[in-house]
């Protein structure tokens, strides 16, 4: 057990855990932050998605140890009202059935677009391709993808 | 205002007992002995919603609240049936909120998720919960206003008198309409004059759902809560022997409970748990059959050709059939376990009080999670609560209890509120798999290539009938014999999105093109043949309409172009399952040398389409789902244990695997029938018979990469 300092979402955040313990679940389970998902636990499919110092990183297999004074960013702080363009984006194309992934969708997306704003169809498919949606939303995910580079 | 008690049972009855089934208008009668009338706000409503469980409430501000009672695992039924409620209510959609209702059999019937039922089910109730509403509200503005009821017209929530030119929002009027008795029968609106069903309603949900809201059972918390998570028996063992001490040494767990064929870590938090179900020492002894992919295939093998059958279905002299026939087409089919795998691994959340228990989680069936837990706690069913929340997908998974049962247990052993958290392993090994099945079809044709007899033969694992022996092709062939044969294996099956069909679909309607081959036929051409006979001169028992079934074949093939391009390589499938009616065709086009799977075109006829967004969700999706599991993944086993325990094994379908999809739905004036499961068993046929179009190669087992046959062809997936 060791006492980690955490910047989330612009706060500060005290947590004891063990040194292994992945960043998703003390999100989860030790902030209360739990619009972070878990599915697969091995960074296979995406539900874990959160931003740290602006990259989209699985949560799921990231040591607390490894996390240090980064900001980290998850859905809950992705916007004040839930307004970011990405955001707005899958609400337009009302993208979600069962709706347990679209939070690493989004927090994946966002991260993507900032990088590259303008993307083609071929570049949001290699970056959406780490997440996976077992529902089949995918082609929603494409279009509201593309819709929040429009739009923004 | 008062604080407000939950109704008691008599006045809820007087406030429920309408021919909708459950009625109740928000400004409620509480437990006194004349029925008194208070006036609430709209928040205070909503705060007491989830007590009254009926359709709707109306607060006077005029706010409708509208209850889902059927849980929500992404088919949508909990934006399309309040649309149903709203649009006889004729209510302001903006003015709606909905909200997730409890399991209460007593005011709602079928309060499960399966078999694509909910809408037909409930059609005519939900229909009626609303115009009843209605229907005392303008009974109540008439009197209010001392007009006839039939001069009174309503819009958007707002009811209007032209001649007297007084007009009012539903609000004003919720006083004087809990005095107004309801009649019987109430008057449904004309289809034609629709304004909220067939209008792309956005998911009630989103906004939580992409702001990270605590939505779903794995979410749920709850001061004093503990977890827990179970290493379960490999499938025909049993326990020996537990060793729990490097278990419970790791730091954050706080006890082992070991239960029937289980072993619980229970904690404070999650992580310590994962890490202390990997340290368990638990030693198994057989106890039945320990069984390997192997031994399946051998099993199939001789049960195909030895086993003892079940006969579904025999029309005609079907050995005379294939003793004259001029020509004889055999094959067989196999697929794969398959596990269900929805992103939300299952949990589910139990506090176990006395002789009473709390359960919330996310569940398809609340009742059967309900009777599980007063089974297993010896106490009467209504000492049971469930409240049901969001389902991170189902797929037929959340149609069991085992995890209820689990959390059950486990609260009792603990004495604590406690919820259970299956990961992906548990999830991929914990059982309840869509069966692996083997089919034998035989097809007899005469000189003119018309199908005069017909065989099929399906060997399940624990899969019951494996047939459906009153589908298309019977009723289309003169002699037909159709066979069951179950093996009972310890591996553990449920139903599994479309169960049966979303494997017996394909290997039929990739029979029927390997027949259409031989009897030299276009593959549209030979089904419409097959229907047109069934439609003029039907064989025995017909379990699906011929027009309908016609109806989508012939749009499927127009939508699609079917054969007016040389270039593109085009496979055929039909399907009819859980009412409703699919066609697919998929586009392979040679590009460089290469098959490239394009796109794939559906055509729907699922009677109304309530809300074209969630329709055409299912479609996409179940087409998605169909593709990647035909394609892609495979459950195998090795000596009762599943060798794939996570994605990196088991590989579902990913974004840059799914072509492009075009969606049409025919408005055949039906009533509407669900779309969670009837477009997924048409796609795997259609995906096979294209690759056979353009390769000659034909693909008689799932998963497709896995076949010898798809080795050296290297298959493009490509949207435009």
């Amino acid at each position: 057990m060791a006492t980690y300092n955490l910047k989330v979402n612009g706060k500060s955040h005290q947590v004891d855990v063990d040194d292994d313990t992945p960043l998703l679940w003390v999100l989860r389970d030790h902030i209360g932050l739990v619009g972070t998902k878990f599915s697969c636990g091995i960074a296979q499919c995406g539900a874990c998605t959160v931003h740290i110092n602006g990259n989209a990183t699985f949560s799921c297999m990231t040591p607390i140890s490894s996390v240090g004074k980064s900001e980290i960013v998850t859905i809950e702080g992705l916007s004040q009202d839930g307004d970011h363009p990405v955001q707005k984006a899958w609400e337009e194309v009302d993208v979600a059935q069962c709706g347990y992934c679209q939070a690493g969708q989004i927090m994946q997306a966002a991260a993507f677009l900032k990088e590259n704003p303008s993307p083609s169809m071929e570049e949001i498919d290699n970056a959406m391709n780490r997440n996976l949606c077992r529902c089949g939303t995918y082609h929603k995910i494409r279009e509201a993808v593309a819709l929040a580079a429009k739009n923004n | 205002m008062r604080s407000l008690t939950k109704p008691t049972r008599r006045d809820f009855l007087k406030i429920a007992g309408t021919s909708a089934g459950g009625l109740f208008i928000g400004f409620n009668m509480f437990s006194c002995d004349s029925p008194k009338v208070e006036v609430l706000s709209t928040e205070e409503v909503l705060a007491q919603a989830k007590n009254f469980n009926s359709y709707l409430s109306i607060s006077p501000s005029g706010d409708v609240v509208i209850y889902s009672p059927n849980p929500e695992l992404g088919q949508n039924i909990k934006t399309s049936f309040p649309m149903v409620v709203a649009e006889e209510l004729d209510a302001d959609w903006e003015k709606v909120r909905v909200l997730q209702a409890n399991l209460d059999t007593e005011k709602y019937d079928r309060q499960l998720t399966g078999g694509s039922g909910a809408m037909p089910h409930s059609w005519e109730r939900l229909r009626k919960a609303g115009a009843t509403a209605k229907y005392v509200l303008v009974a109540a503005a008439a009197k209010t206003w001392n007009v006839p009821a039939e001069e009174i017209t309503v819009d958007k929530g707002i009811i209007s008198h032209k001649g007297s030119g007084k007009s009012g929002h539903f609000g004003e009027f919720v006083t004087e309409a809990a005095s107004i008795s309801a009649p019987e029968e109430v008057k449904l609106k004309d289809k034609k004059d629709f304004k909220i069903i067939g209008t792309a309603v956005k998911n009630v949900d989103a906004k939580e759902m992409y702001t990270g809201k605590p939505l779903f059972g794995l979410d749920f918390q709850r001061e004093g809560m503990l977890h827990a998570m179970v290493q379960r028996a490999p499938f025909g063992m049993k326990i020996k022997s537990v060793d729990d001490g490097a278990a419970r040494g790791v730091n954050g767990v706080k006890d082992v409970v070991t239960f029937g064929n289980s072993v619980a870590v229970v904690g404070d938090k999650t992580w310590p748990l994962l890490k202390a179900k990997k340290l368990l020492k638990i030693n198994y002894e057989p106890d039945g059959k320990v069984e390997s992919t192997s031994d399946h295939d051998e099993i199939f093998r001789d049960l195909i050709a030895n086993g003892k059958a079940e006969e579904r279905r025999k029309d005609g002299n079907v050995d005379q059939a294939f003793r004259t026939a001029a020509q004889v087409v055999t094959a067989e089919y196999q697929c794969p376990f398959l596990a269900h795998s929805p992103m939300e691994p299952e949990n589910f959340f139990a506090h176990v009080k006395g002789d009473k228990c709390e359960l919330i989680g996310p569940t398809q069936t609340p009742d059967r999670a309900r009777q599980t837990a007063a089974g297993i706690l010896g106490i009467p069913a209504e000492n049971v609560s469930v409240e049901i929340t969001r389902l991170g997908g189902g797929f037929g998974r959340r149609l069991r209890a085992d995890f209820v049962e689990e959390a059950v247990h486990i609260s009792k052993a603990v004495n604590a509120p406690v919820k259970v958290v299956w990961d992906r392993e548990d999830e991929l090994t914990g059982g309840a798999y869509r069966p692996a099945v083997r089919y034998r079809f035989e097809a007899a044709l005469d000189e003119s290539g018309t199908m005069i007899g017909y065989k099929l033969r399906g060997v399940g694992m624990n899969a019951g009938n494996s047939t459906r022996e009153h589908n298309f092709p019977s009723g289309a062939v003169d002699n037909l014999l159709i066979e069951s044969v179950n093996y009972e294996s310890s591996i553990t099956t449920n139903a599994w999105r479309a169960p049966i069909t979303n494997f017996l679909a394909y290997a039929e309607q990739s029979f029927l093109d390997e027949v259409a081959l031989a009897a030299g036929k276009d593959p549209v051409y030979f089904r419409l043949e097959l229907l047109n006979r069934a439609k003029s001169n039907p064989v025995g028992e017909l379990g699906y309409d011929v027009d309908r079934m016609i109806g989508v074949v012939k749009a499927a093939a127009e939508k699609s172009n079917w054969g007016k391009n040389s270039n593109v390589k085009q496979g055929f499938s039909v399907y009819y399952s859980h009412r409703s009616y699919v066609a697919q065709v998929a586009d392979i086009e040679m590009e460089g040398g290469s098959p490239t799977l394009k796109k794939i075109t559906a055509v729907t006829d699922c009677g109304m389409v309530i809300n074209p967004t969630g329709a055409n969700h299912q479609v996409r999706g179940g087409i998605v789902d169909g593709m990647g599991h035909a394609m892609f993944t495979n459950l195998t086993f090795d000596n009762g244990i599943p060798k794939q325990k996570n994605f990196d094994s088991y590989r579902l379908i990913r974004m840059k695997e799914v072509p492009e999809i075009e969606t049409h739905f025919l408005d055949t004036g039906f009533d509407p029938t669900g779309l969670g499961e009837p477009a997924l068993p048409p796609t795997g046929g259609a995906i096979a018979n294209a690759i056979f179009a353009a390769t000659g190669r034909r693909l008689r087992s799932q998963p497709f990469i896995e076949q010898s046959e798809f080795s050296d062809i290297k298959l493009d997936i490509r949207r435009a």
